[in-house]
């Protein structure tokens, strides 16, 4: 039997065009094997949750280096929320002070990946959710 | 294989013969001690895996032509730089990049800022602000004042530059898509303090051609963008002599992933598109020419980026004497402002950045740059605090005034290893112009998605190598340790409130007829042919807001969508 790939929607929410880490996590998730759909730039939290609805994801990635987080991730959390949709894993990565990271966590985001994180360390991390 | 490996190839290190000197040395002194003690690598690349020879000897510059590739500071080809003197006379402009909050905010940060010996000023907006958006638009929610300084009127201008004299204090300002319409309320700032226009002098960035191929921060599509960029070029010319219009930027290129070479190769060619738009404006190229200035990125590789500034003159000198025939020496000199790269700055262990950070603006001083920005350790994290941002100017200082690289002109001229490196960037950089040209020009080749493919590859190339440690970052995949999150600059909603509580004010309290009637005759300008310089400072002047006059031409032009490529 062929084992089903994980879908994966990154987003660039929010007003900033820095897509540089959004393409590069893209990539490295698809060359992992992953069903990777990168939605394109300034996506409000509506435009996310019926583009994960509408392409049956497992995992949304959010890339976010505005400082916008903690407007825009609690938006999306409730909008999924809304549809149903408590089964997809939500992670971010960008830069996200540390101060804001439990608050983020509260509201229902399974990881956050600060500067500096390895391409594996995000694919291992993803799989690991798939499989347990 | 990618093109930028393709390029290389055809390009790269210049085939060499050494000397018979120089393979006696191979024999008699190289080759026993590698036998001994071999080499800690097999090849050795640049920061943007460019690959380095062990050695360089006049083999390398056998083609290479001292009085023509060298020539003299001051003098074409400007490789030396492009003034006889250089820092001997005057030392670059410290000009740090700063804004947050409300205008109240930075207009403190700015005189803060003047007060401890910066020389110029340079505003960073926020994201609504670069996107054409008032601060109480539904898109800017949460965004407000977190990137830079919200301005949504000529009203926040007026506070921003409050008891600062633009006449005297030149000043930089980072927008792009709405750049016109934040120049024309800066020009009327100036006219209330009294500034004469055509004596106040700064810098307007307005290279959209970069938005579209690296930062993303577009509105409205090429053509009338383009339009837009010509007007400023066109209004500058005639009214505010001494103002750089525009300042075509490889930093964003960079920070976006791309190589040295890719970077100076996308700025030029932009240049190049802007110098063909203005061309076929009208505008003789002599009288704009001499209002354009660069900007680049200075990395970690320090050899790398000297070589790359060093290239930039040249190609600029060939491309404005020989292909565009300026005959007046300002339009062949390429003046750039430099900035550290943000992109190498870790959050992990942040003091290290300082050390980063000097490095590179010790290249940007090398290379001869006229301005500069120095980051702030924290910036991984955020906008710089006044602690970080004070060290890193104090950094600029400490080159300017205590390492003696400013006593003599272009200290590295000469140098075996940076002439060769010069010779072949600028090689390189060439076959993408041609590249490109053969495309049918930037816009083409935007449309084709051709350099954003070139950056998404350059950049996914070089985060593979990262993760796999063939390039060490101090701190992130080598020499890691246990650390505590540092303090920073936090932007709390409150700014974004009294953004919407000034805006309301400004709504009720200006003529709503006066407003339509000067937004209305944009609107039908736009729809024309004419410039639209003075019709966007019509509207500002009786205080129509950065996202209704935005809104306007978007209402003629439509806006931008790209292709976003993975």
């Amino acid at each position: 039997m062929v084992e089903k790939k994980i879908r994966v929607l990154i987003a660039k929410p929010g007003l900033d065009g820095h897509d540089r880490g959004a393409k590069v996590i893209a990539r490295a998730l698809r060359d992992a094997g992953m069903e990777v759909i990168y939605t394109g730039l300034r996506q409000t939290p509506e435009m996310i949750a019926s583009a994960a609805a509408q392409e049956d994801v497992d995992v949304i990635g959010l890339s976010i280096l505005s400082g916008a987080h903690n407007t825009l991730c609690p938006q999306l959390m409730k909008l999924l929320r809304e549809k149903g949709m408590e089964d997809v894993t939500v992670l971010v990565g960008g830069i996200i002070p540390e101060a804001d990271v439990a608050a983020l966590k509260q509201a229902g985001i399974a990881g956050i990946f600060l500067p500096g994180t390895s391409t594996q360390e995000i694919v291992e991390f993803i799989q690991g959710r798939a499989s347990a | 294989m990618s093109d930028s490996s393709d390029i290389r190839k055809k390009t790269g290190p210049i085939p060499r013969k050494p000397t018979a000197a120089e393979q006696e040395w191979e024999r008699n002194t190289l080759v026993p001690s590698l036998g001994k003690s071999p080499e800690r690598q097999k090849e050795f690349t640049t920061t943007s895996s460019y690959p380095i020879r062990r050695l360089y000897t006049d083999a390398d510059l056998t083609e290479w032509d001292a009085a023509r590739d060298l020539s003299f500071p001051g003098e074409v080809p400007y490789t030396r730089g492009i003034h006889p003197t250089m820092y001997r006379t005057r030392l670059w402009t410290m000009r740090q990049f700063a804004g947050f909050g409300t205008a109240e905010d930075t207009n403190q940060r700015f005189r803060y800022l003047l007060a401890h010996g910066q020389t110029g000023l340079s505003t960073a907006f926020d994201l609504p602000t670069l996107m054409g958006y008032d601060s109480d638009h539904p898109l800017s929610e949460g965004e407000v004042g977190k990137c830079g300084v919200a301005i949504s009127s000529l009203a926040d201008m007026e506070v921003l530059f409050d008891q600062i004299p633009l006449a005297d204090v030149t000043t930089s300002m980072t927008i792009n898509s709405p750049a016109a319409v934040i120049w024309a309320m800066y020009l009327a700032v100036a006219e209330k303090q009294g500034a004469d226009w055509k004596k106040i002098s700064g810098t307007l960035q307005n290279d959209i051609l970069k938005e579209y191929i690296a930062q993303k921060e577009y509105i409205y599509p090429p053509e009338p963008s383009m339009r837009l960029v010509i007007d400023t070029f066109e209004f500058g010319m005639k009214h505010t002599p001494k103002f750089n219009v525009i300042s075509i930027s490889g930093y964003h290129i960079r920070e976006a992933g791309s190589t040295a070479i890719q970077e100076l190769a996308f700025t030029l060619r932009d240049g190049m598109e802007y110098v063909e738009w203005a061309l076929k404006r009208g505008l003789p190229v002599d009288e704009f020419a001499p209002q354009l200035s660069f900007f680049f990125n200075a990395h970690n590789d320090f050899f790398e980026e000297i070589a790359k500034y060093r290239a930039a003159r040249r190609i600029w000198y060939k491309a404005m004497a020989e292909r565009y025939k300026a005959a007046n020496p300002r339009s062949w000199a390429l003046r750039f402002h430099t900035q550290t790269a943000g992109c190498s700055l870790t959050a992990q262990q942040p003091t290290n950045n300082v050390v980063r950070t000097a490095i590179q603006a010790l290249a940007g001083v090398l290379g001869g740059t006229q301005s500069l920005h120095t980051n702030s350790l924290d910036e991984a994290w955020a906008l710089p605090t006044e602690f970080a941002a004070t060290v890193a100017l104090r950094t600029q200082q400490i080159i300017a005034h205590e390492t003696g690289v400013t006593n003599t002109v272009d200290p590295l001229g000469g140098s075996y290893f940076v002439e060769a490196l010069t010779n072949e960037v600028e090689q390189a950089a060439w076959e993408y112009v041609r590249r490109i040209d053969a495309m049918g020009g930037m816009v083409a080749a935007i449309e084709k998605s051709y350099p954003q493919r070139e950056i998404a590859e350059a950049s996914y190339k070089y985060q593979m190598a990262v993760d796999k440690k063939e390039k060490i970052i101090v701190g992130v995949n080598e020499y890691v340790t246990p650390e505590k999150p540092i303090e920073i600059l936090q932007i709390d909603e409150t700014v974004a409130e009294r953004q919407r509580t000034r805006l309301a004010k400004l709504r009720g309290e200006r003529s709503a007829a006066e407003v339509e009637r000067r937004l209305n005759a944009l609107r039908k300008a736009a729809g024309g042919g004419e410039n639209l310089m003075p019709y966007i400072y019509d509207a500002v002047k009786v205080y129509a807001t950065l996202g209704e006059v935005c809104e306007a031409m978007r209402a003629v032009f439509g806006a931008y969508e790209e292709v976003a490529v993975t």
